[in-house]
């Protein structure tokens, strides 16, 4: 109580709210009590504090006001439509060459590729699991287009190509090594596209369906190597229930998908040693697609879903990916391939937000063709 | 005197008022601020690995790194406000890059930019005193947090206070502010040292 009245005649004081007698009486007391003077000055520095904290407080609100005000009265554009601008000069810069040559010869077709219904393959315990590869078919049209612009939208893949199968996944070496499933690469060739857009061709290095992991090199001139990767491979085994998440490229339109889960047994299908059960929402397209833990380490690659189980999916364990790359080294036409997985992991401690946006980067939407 | 001359000096008058305008939380003042200086901060960034929203936010830091500058008594500022609240927005989103890990090689704009180490660094240390403060504030519970925040923030009386929370009169509310007070005061100060 006392110590509440103390600090009453402190903030009077410092408020000039005291009378000439009073001030007078207390700054005598200050004088002779150090104590009483130290809280004084503890005070005043507290009352700035919050001072300062309630100017902050309310301007930061005058602002954000302000800012919505002339975001709602249009004086800027919002951020849904700058994305979509944004993706329309990506768009536009990627197929910017072919259409210029397009304009000047006067050629044209239209690519229309559509996502048909996953493909069920007849080597799976077909009823009770599903790969989570897209299928793929193309129809090419000629599409007359009225007016003066013709458009020619071309990829990497040649003309005559038919897409069979894609997924998603993910550089091990800045050389430009994708590992992603077996199962996504069904055709003959593929090609990879970044998260940015940019298509790169790519040769398959290998192919092992038994623990359905696939090596790819990316051979393009567009490609730019990175420095180095963000992410680890974790050799050890992870724990049950340990937090999961994922990026791949399930969806038509190639946008790059983030999910979220927990590793559910330490098995896979029927007690598979070499994979993993994981609970997260995988779709056709995950196949391929990492799984890191919280410490962005990779932990295994998504590969399959049980049909009747929503949410249940199956992932081969990272420590088969170190075994695929040291049984390269034992093959003869595979043992000048030096591969150098990533040493450390620099996001280990970063936010979620933070290592999405670092290792989105290194994650590749595959398409594989005939 | 020159017409160019009295168009410089319009202007240099024209800012003046701006600040002044600021200082006082000039709605008219802050809103043109925003109108005429976030569109080049939203190309900056937009342009530098950012987004909309990076560039909202940034400029938002900037601005009340501008607010608070005005607010000093030995407020000058040496430059024009573009430049000002420029050269903040670029330390600002290269630091929040590197945070993220991205690469960052010079920032590409064509804007000048002046030295704003020092005000960077004031701002670093309100930041800090900011979020203890609203850290203590908020770990107060009810109806601490709110008396506070009603007397301190929105600078209502204690008559009124008393009304709000049902106190019988200004005394008992007076005295709850003052126990809550000493509350917050000695969470803030558990983290904040004198002195550092």
């Amino acid at each position: 109580m006392e110590d509440i009245q103390l600090l009453e005649a402190i903030e009077k004081y410092l408020s000039g709210e005291m009378s000439a007698q009073e001030r007078s009486n207390f700054e005598a007391l200050r004088k002779k009590t150090s104590e009483i003077d130290q809280m004084v000055v503890e005070h005043t520095l507290f009352l700035q504090q919050i001072e300062w904290y309630a100017q902050r407080k309310n301007f930061n609100q005058q602002s954000q006001n302000t800012f919505n005000k002339l975001l709602a009265e249009g004086e800027w554009t919002a951020n849904d439509e700058q994305s979509t601008q944004f993706k329309i000069i990506q768009l536009w810069s990627k197929y910017k060459k072919v259409t210029a040559i397009a304009a000047s010869v006067g050629g044209f077709i239209a690519l229309f590729t559509s996502f048909l219904v996953m493909y069920l393959s007849p080597s799976l315990n077909g009823t009770q699991l599903m790969q989570l590869s897209k299928a793929v078919e193309v129809i090419k049209k000629n599409q007359q287009v009225q007016g003066h612009i013709l458009n020619d939208v071309k990829t990497k893949i040649p003309e005559n190509a038919k897409l069979i199968s894609g997924g998603s996944g993910f550089l091990i070496d800045i050389k430009g090594f994708i590992i992603t499933n077996a199962h996504v690469l069904k055709g003959n060739s593929a090609i990879v596209i970044n998260s940015k857009g940019q298509e790169l061709k790519a040769n398959i290095v290998y192919a092992d369906i038994t623990s359905d992991i696939a090596l790819l090199e990316i051979k393009d001139e567009d490609f730019k190597q990175p420095k180095s990767i963000p992410y680890t491979i974790r050799k050890k085994i992870s724990d049950l229930g340990e937090e999961i998440f994922t990026l791949g490229y399930p969806r038509n339109d190639n946008d790059i998908v983030y999910g979220k889960g927990y590793l559910s047994a330490l098995t896979g299908f029927n007690g598979d040693s070499g994979t993993y059960q994981i609970q997260i929402g995988a779709n056709p397209g995950n196949s391929g697609a990492p799984i890191f833990n919280n410490q962005a380490e990779l932990i295994g690659i998504i590969s399959t879903r049980q049909r009747q189980t929503e949410g249940v999916a199956f992932a081969v364990k990272a420590s088969k990916i170190i075994d695929v790359i040291e049984s390269l080294k034992e093959k003869e036409s595979t043992k000048d391939i030096a591969i150098k997985l990533p040493k450390s992991s620099v996001i280990s401690n970063s936010a979620r937000k933070a290592q999405l946006d670092r290792i989105k980067d290194y994650m590749y939407s595959i398409r594989s063709f005939n | 005197m020159s017409e160019i001359r009295i168009n410089i000096l319009k202007a240099e008058l024209n800012e003046q008022a701006l600040l002044r305008g600021l200082a006082q939380n000039d709605s008219q003042a802050v809103e043109a601020l925003y109108k005429s200086h976030f569109p080049v901060i939203q190309h900056f960034v937009e342009n530098n690995n950012g987004s909309f929203d990076d560039a909202r936010d940034i400029f938002q830091e900037a601005m009340i790194a501008l607010y608070e500058k005005v607010q000093l008594d030995s407020f000058v500022l040496t430059c024009q406000i573009k430049t000002y609240l420029f050269s903040i927005c670029k330390h600002l989103w290269l630091k929040r890059l590197q945070q993220m890990g991205k690469y960052s090689n010079p920032l590409s704009s064509e804007e000048e930019s002046v030295s704003v180490q020092e005000d960077l660094e004031v701002m670093e240390k309100k930041d800090a005193a900011f979020a203890i403060m609203d850290r203590a504030l908020n770990s107060l519970g009810e109806p601490c947090k709110s008396l506070l925040e009603g007397y301190y923030l929105n600078k209502k009386g204690m008559q009124e206070l008393a009304n709000q929370f049902g106190y019988t009169n200004a005394d008992n509310a007076k005295n709850q502010k003052y126990k809550c007070l000493m509350r917050l005061k000695k969470l803030f100060f558990t983290q904040y040292n004198i002195g550092d």
